[in-house]
């Protein structure tokens, strides 16, 4: 279905537009509306919503309701918006070299699991726009996220229609048995608080991805993220004034505010990785595994590190 | 089959007398509330249950089957006489279905037991521990009524027990906290946070009841209709305008202005989602509604328009 084209013609579908100060608000409603016929009409601002994204969106194989609503809470129009973001970050603000993208099963579950780099969440959002764009059909990866994030306004709101819920065993194991796509870092937020120095490093990776993983029979899709630490690079964490916010800190950069730098992101997936078991062996079975998971996205970071030393040597021909 | 309904002039009691009465059940309530013209064949005693008077109808009844509807759910009743009816209530009704032979006694509760919380799991399932009571002690009632009903599953294991946790329901009716939260042209939401919901018309809802009466299915089951949409998109379809407002500003409302006098706890419950899963249910029954939920938002808007 083309979007623009449903607008472009049948404008007046649009029944009910909620006052300017609900569609600054609750920008994830903007326009909802449900046309007389019984039919949904995806609310399309040219402004907002990218023609790619919407086109992307619609091929999701996600069940969407009429209302545009999934059986979670994902809302069609805002991951529309949000990819329609994304995109311009993935393509234009940020230039992303991906390699391995054919690694991410097409279907079915799997889990993106992969090291965090950067001081907020922007590896999680340029692996979703690579998921999104990269992939077709498209899939929306879905972040699994501190518990934070569902106590503060709007970030709350806006975290779930996209699709990104409370990383609980519970929510996780529900997702993959309906065959969804998550992403997941292991680090949590011990990953996204490395400090610049320690930006291509690993550190302690939790083990509760791998017993779902066994239990719920999901390959795993390793992937190394650089140059989260070179966009946002993190000299101190403000921890007090976090807790003041309702987040777990705030990443300090040389210019204050943790707003990325427009640089070269290098994203590299291997080879899905199965794990036969049940998720109830013994922790040092689990943690040998995990060991696994973390060496081979050790390597895809110097693969990665070498590519990008290779890649600054030889210049590309403009 | 002879049925006996506590609870029976509330709306959805009302709804299932009439269907059971309907599918040829003898069917008989108890209510302190009046229900002046009950349909042909339905016996109502105007009775409170905790009273002497209303075991003497369990001894002239003789029920083979006791649907328990004789919970206070809406938080504007005093809380002390909500807590003897929902507790003092509740054990009653399940020691006089001890006494007199009941075989089959339903409990109808709401999904409202699980608690809403920022760190709760978007799905619930039936052996989940209920959540954030220390936040919202007004529910505390309720929630103990719940897990007593369900000790009569090891306590009478003779008796075969079914405790129903329902979702909000919508309805011409216009009963129920969903119901009556919407019911103003313009509804206060909390700004920054919408939660989905789930609701299901009033007709499924008592549908509902019956099918658990029918099957005689034993345990605690989560019951709802339609995947759950977001409560703005509810407010919206039903014709009225949301209003969102800041969270600092509810509390200072809370009390004031014609607001319920409620803990902070009860905000919970429109910022943070509290959804069940269904599967027990469907399975045990084959439970499929009859309303989607476009016709019930649009059943109420055309009720109640604004």
């Amino acid at each position: 279905m083309n979007w623009r084209r449903t607008n472009v013609t049948a404008p007046g579908l649009h029944l009910r537009r909620p006052s300017l100060a609900i569609r600054l608000t609750h920008l994830d409603h903007l326009g909802l509306s449900y046309a007389a016929l019984g039919r949904y009409v995806p609310p399309v601002s040219p402004l907002l919503i990218d023609q790619e994204a919407a086109e992307r969106v619609a091929r999701l194989e996600i069940p969407f309701n009429s209302f545009g609503f999934d059986p979670y809470g994902i809302s069609r129009d805002a991951v529309a918006r949000a990819m329609s973001v994304a995109r311009f970050l993935y393509r234009h603000y940020f230039t992303v070299s991906v390699a391995g993208m054919h690694n991410v099963p097409h279907h079915g579950r799997a889990m993106l699991i992969g090291n965090h780099s950067g001081g907020v969440a922007l590896d999680a959002g340029i692996v979703a726009a690579a998921a999104f764009f990269e992939l077709d059909p498209p899939r929306l990866a879905q972040g699994m996220a501190e518990k934070f994030i569902n106590r503060v306004p709007f970030f709350s709101e806006w975290a779930n229609r996209t699709g990104h819920f409370t990383g609980l065993p519970e929510n996780a194991a529900r997702l993959l048995n309906d065959d969804r796509l998550l992403l997941v870092f292991p680090e949590g937020a011990r990953g996204t608080a490395k400090l610049f120095p320690e930006r291509n490093s690993l550190v302690q990776f939790g083990s509760g991805f791998m017993r779902l993983a066994l239990e719920t029979r999901t390959p795993i899709v390793p992937f190394a993220f650089l140059g989260g630490g070179e966009a946002i690079p993190t000299v101190a964490n403000a921890y007090r004034l976090g807790r003041l916010l309702g987040l777990p800190y705030i990443p300090i950069t040389p210019w204050i505010a943790p707003l990325p730098l427009p640089v070269r992101l290098h994203l590299r997936l291997g080879k899905p990785l199965v794990f036969e078991g049940t998720g109830s062996e013994d922790d040092e079975v689990v943690a040998g595994y995990v060991d696994q998971v973390k060496h081979t996205i050790a390597g895809l970071i110097r693969e990665g590190l070498e590519t990008r030393a290779a890649e600054k040597r030889t210049p590309r021909t403009p | 089959m002879r049925v006996l309904i506590p609870g029976i002039s509330g709306s959805v009691g009302r709804k299932v007398a009439e269907r059971l009465s309907a599918a040829g059940h003898q069917v008989t309530g108890i209510d302190r509330r009046p229900w002046p013209y009950p349909p042909a064949g339905v016996e109502v005693h105007q009775v409170d249950i905790r009273k002497r008077a209303a075991e003497e109808i369990f001894r002239k009844v003789r029920p083979e089957a006791v649907v328990h509807l004789a919970t206070v759910t809406h938080l504007m009743e005093r809380s002390e006489d909500r807590y003897r009816i929902n507790l003092g209530g509740t054990k009653a009704v399940f020691d006089h279905c001890n006494t007199y032979g009941v075989e089959h006694v339903i409990f109808v509760g709401r999904h409202t037991y699980y608690g809403a919380a920022a760190d709760a799991p978007l799905y619930h399932r039936e052996e989940e521990p209920p959540r954030a009571i220390e936040k919202f002690p007004e529910l505390a009632d309720l929630v103990a009524a719940d897990l007593y009903a369900g000790s009569a599953l090891w306590r009478l294991p003779g008796m075969t027990t079914t405790v129903l946790r329902i979702c909000y329901t919508l309805g011409p009716s216009g009963q129920g906290t969903l119901a009556k939260f919407i019911r103003s042209p313009r509804v206060p939401l909390v700004l920054g946070f919408d939660p989905m919901f789930q609701f299901m018309h009033e007709d499924d809802e008592a549908r509902a009841i019956c099918i658990a009466l029918e099957k005689r299915i034993r345990g605690v089951f989560n019951v709802a209709g339609p995947p759950p949409v977001p409560l703005s998109v509810i407010v919206r379809q039903t014709g009225r305008t949301p209003i969102p407002l800041p969270e600092s500003a509810w509390l200072l409302m809370l009390g004031h202005f014609g607001f319920p006098a409620l803990s902070r706890g009860a905000l919970d419950h429109i910022k943070h989602p509290v959804i069940m899963d269904t599967v027990a249910f469907r399975t045990a029954t084959g439970f499929e509604v009859q309303h989607d939920d476009v016709h019930t938002l649009h059943a109420y808007r055309d009720t109640f328009p604004v």
